[in-house]
């Protein structure tokens, strides 16, 4: 059972936008990573969420169950993804969430993540996903970047990540 | 027009900085975003593919989504 949860860093997108929040020289000193997002995209339809290591967007699989408004929840396959975030024609000024719990990060086995994300919208069309992946790399994790993904589109100004160290002893 | 920027936190430091992208990250970007749009796009064409087929299927058995279900339970 974990018994700390420390704060490693955090970052909220300034005036200008950003394409990617990267989170690099991570501390091989916990036992478990937790990332917590809350995002909005510039541009496009709903702009999902992505996840990288280590610089790397290869060796990546993952599944996802989703719902979105009243249509009958699915399932998918998709690498990287996280979920749904808030896009520019949702409800204005708000953001989705997103947290994501990378167990036993610095391992030499491969890495698994799972995600919970849901977005905001006061309309029909609002997402909830749960999502799994797996990362076929057995090198440490030391970097941790964040994507959000439709066409051109940003996290926009206000947007944060608060990425955690958790350690079990 | 400038490059869109992105966010680069060092965990060791926390200095964080705010770094131009280079054209070449820009074209990998877009790219990333044509493939992920790309197999959004399968998936639904997928997911609608099979919706029709399946009622489809369910006219040519003459019986409701439900009575199916009830087939298979």
């Amino acid at each position: 059972m974990a018994n700390t949860f420390e704060l490693i860093a955090s970052s909220t997108v300034g005036a200008g936008g950003a394409s990617s929040i990267d989170f690099t020289s991570i501390p091989s000193t916990y036992t478990d990573l937790v990332l917590k997002v809350s995002a909005r995209g510039s541009a496009g339809g709903p702009n999902g969420l992505f996840i990288a290591f280590n610089g790397s967007t290869s060796n990546f699989t993952g599944k996802y169950l989703q719902g979105a408004g009243t249509g009958t929840p699915s399932s998918s396959s998709l690498a990287r993804y996280i979920g749904t975030e808030v896009a520019p024609t949702f409800t204005a000024n708000t953001f989705g969430n997103a947290e994501v719990y990378i167990p036993n990060y610095a391992s030499s086995n491969n890495k698994s993540f799972s995600a919970d994300a849901v977005s905001e919208n006061n309309a029909t069309e609002a997402y909830a996903t749960l999502a799994a992946g797996l990362w076929s790399i057995t090198t440490a994790i030391n970097q941790v970047t964040l994507t959000i993904s439709s066409g051109s589109s940003n996290f926009v100004q206000y947007s944060t990540a608060y990425l955690y160290g958790v350690k079990n002893a | 027009m400038p490059n869109p920027t992105r966010i680069e936190i060092n965990c060791e430091t926390g200095v964080e900085s705010i770094i131009e992208l280079t054209d070449a990250e820009v074209a990998e970007l877009a790219y990333q975003a044509e493939l992920a749009a790309e197999k959004k796009a399968e998936e639904d064409a997928k997911a609608e593919a099979d919706a029709t087929a399946k009622a489809a299927l369910l006219e040519k058995l003459g019986i409701t989504a439900d009575e199916a279900k009830l087939l298979l339970a």
